[in-house]
């Protein structure tokens, strides 16, 4: 666990707005260990995905500017040429996203679609990458792998589609994959297969995932650690025992408030007041969530928020932590 | 007496195939399906993509048209009336829409969005509508002053309060709320099911929630109805359902719910497996042979629980 796969450094992902540039990922330093399932969390517009793919550069160049360090392998990802990248991509860090009928191309066969990267990543001759093929859809539990391999997009279920975007992903074997709200488009009970599924291969294969979502309860049933985001910063990093346990940062207590739970018919959910800013309205200095709990006084916060430690490697931005309740609540 | 009376609603798709477009068959998308809805009771209708709940909800509304079964609204039978224009059927039942960025017209300000509903069925003079309004935007905690704005001004929750406005303008008795919340982040769905639930008290409504959430609809609902393949398989009060599963589709449903306690991780993927397991080896105990869903049957010992069993 403690062999280190990725480190990011200081990551600064900006977007051209009206000729100014925003940062929607603010200075996040984080360590991906091999073997793990990291899972990033937060709301639309906190910056989750567009930190994935600034990983492996997926951004419009003409419109984003990114900054900081990804060092992979001894290389940092970010100074790599095209040609340089695409070795990386698919071979070493692939993605699954989140609506499969727009990332598999509707034109070609689920085994060709398969064999793409194995073209251009292994030596395996056509035998070779057709065995391999079939042996992913099997491994991702296809029940005739044979028929599927045959077959377009289109003649595929959701949750069957969502399982060939996985072989994809897996085919090269990575080091590490991109996961992209993979369950966010299906049922529930077709969620609980993919989940079941993608852990039972992450163990298998030893690969490292990074999972993005905004379900809790994906997170707490997949993840090793946790990344809280926030307005373009991770305001809490915990294992998941230590978040869904004893969860520190305002942020992350408000969100676990505001999950209708099995319990919670007679009373009422938590709201957390206001939005997520707007990318150009972004405040810039001090919490980010401070305009979001006005009714905690300003100066339990910090002016330059910085990381505390409350627990072996459990770390909260901002001191506002420590003296935070929620509106109407007596601070402890 | 009951609000809503729904007794063997069925909804018929044809297939349409050959040079002529003849129909060769149907697809059956409700079949046979009957349930009442008390004066401000909450009824949430659960199922996959697929099982028919949407279509259920949009035949109640007539929006579908109905192939069988009748509908009695506070025990008068409108199945026929149910599609004419200006009932006062219409104006007694009204819907919500999931998808907020497409159910409001982006060229009409909010006041003409609100208005269309009175404009319609209500001779009202500018100052009284302008009060209405301004009443319905309180009611969901929007300021008087966005009247004059555009829906795409608006945050996604902001415009789902819209859409409550708009369906509670002409105070009718029963939504019908079709995964009202299944597009927004979790604090803002948190906000617009709070606002469900006090106009919910302040207008004595009745629900009619459709969703595929289960954590949404224990929130939400008082009875449920769990829907697969056109049919329920197993209807009865909250407690019924997540205390006292019958049906193994019920069962696998709740056991799917991601828990948020990182602990019972490996006894919920366990129990998972057990369960897909069971549904594969006592298929026949639970469906018919062509896989279709048995009629609902009382359960021993209850008579608000029923489960559909050979």
């Amino acid at each position: 666990m403690s062999d280190v796969l990725l480190q990011i450094r200081d990551l600064r992902t900006s977007f051209r707005i009206e000729g100014k540039f925003h940062a929607a990922v603010d200075g996040v330093s984080l360590d991906i260990y091999k073997n793990e399932v990291f899972a990033l969390v937060g709301e639309s517009g906190s910056g989750k995905s567009a930190m994935a793919l600034s990983l492996t550069r997926l951004h419009n160049p003409l419109f984003t500017r990114i900054e900081g360090e990804v060092l992979f392998d001894g290389k940092d990802l970010l100074t790599l040429n095209e040609a340089q990248i695409n070795k990386v991509r698919g071979a070493h860090i692939s993605m699954i996203f989140q609506d499969p009928l727009s990332a598999l191309n509707p034109l070609f066969k689920v085994g060709a679609q398969i064999e793409e990267s194995l073209v251009y990543h292994t030596n395996l001759d056509k035998a070779g990458r057709k065995a391999r093929a079939l042996e992913l859809l099997e491994g991702v539990g296809m029940v005739n792998p044979a028929l599927t391999y045959n077959q377009l997009p289109h003649e595929l279920s959701g949750g069957m589609r969502q399982r060939a975007m996985i072989a994809i992903a897996l085919a090269c074997k990575p080091d590490l994959v991109i996961a992209d709200e993979p369950t966010t488009a299906l049922d529930v009970t077709i969620q609980a297969q993919i989940l079941d599924l993608l852990r039972d291969l992450q163990k298998e294969m030893q690969t490292s995932i990074i999972l993005i979502t905004h379900d809790l309860g994906v997170v707490a049933e997949m993840a090793d650690r946790v990344a809280v985001m926030y307005a373009g910063q991770i305001v809490e990093l915990a294992s998941s025992e230590d978040l869904f346990k004893n969860p520190q940062h305002p942020y992350t207590r408000s969100l676990l408030a505001s999950i209708p739970s099995m319990d919670s018919h007679s009373n009422k959910l938590h709201v957390i007041q206001g939005l997520v800013p707007p990318l150009q309205l972004m405040p810039r200095e001090g919490c980010r969530f401070s305009h979001r709990t006005p009714w905690v006084p300003t100066d339990i916060h910090e002016e330059i928020p910085t990381y505390h430690e409350v627990g072996p490697g459990h770390y909260v931005l901002c001191t506002c932590y420590k003296e935070f309740s929620f509106d109407g609540e007596e601070t402890a | 007496m009951a609000l809503l009376e729904v007794k063997g609603l069925k909804v018929y798709f044809p297939i349409r195939g050959g040079i002529l477009g003849r129909t060769l068959g149907y697809v059956k998308a409700v079949d046979d399906v009957s349930f009442t809805i008390e004066p401000g009771q909450t009824v949430g209708l659960v199922g996959e993509s697929g099982s028919g709940k949407s279509t259920t909800g949009k035949a109640i509304l007539g929006l579908e048209r109905i192939a069988g079964g009748t509908i009695h609204f506070e025990g008068e039978n409108i199945t026929k009336y149910i599609g004419k224009n200006r009932s006062s059927y219409r104006k007694s039942v009204q819907m919500i829409f999931q998808d907020v960025y497409s159910s409001l017209n982006p060229r009409k300000r909010v006041l003409d969005i609100l208005a269309e509903p009175l404009r319609n069925f209500e001779n009202l003079t500018k100052g009284e509508e302008r009060k209405r309004i301004d009443e319905l935007l309180r009611i969901v905690g929007l300021p008087p002053q966005v009247a004059l704005k555009y829906p795409f001004e608006f945050s996604g929750g902001q415009r789902q309060r819209i859409g409550v406005a708009r369906a509670i303008a002409l105070k009718p008795k029963l939504i019908v709320a079709d995964e009202p919340v299944s597009a927004l982040d979790l604090s803002v769905q948190a906000q617009v099911l709070n606002y469900l639930k006090d106009v919910q008290e302040e207008l004595k409504l009745a629900y009619l929630f459709v969703s595929h959430d289960l954590g949404v609809v224990k929130h939400m609902c008082e009875t449920l109805a769990i829907m697969h393949n056109a049919r329920f398989v197993e209807f009865g009060s909250r407690e019924d359902i997540y205390s006292n599963p019958q049906h193994i589709y019920t069962r696998r449903l709740i056991a799917a719910i991601p828990d948020t306690d990182p602990d019972k991780r490996h006894v919920n993927a366990e129990n998972r497996a057990l369960l897909t397991k069971e549904y594969e080896q006592e298929h026949s105990k639970y469906y018919g042979e062509r896989g279709q869903v048995y009629d609902l049957k009382p359960v021993a010992g209850s008579d608000t629980h029923f489960v559909a069993t050979p």
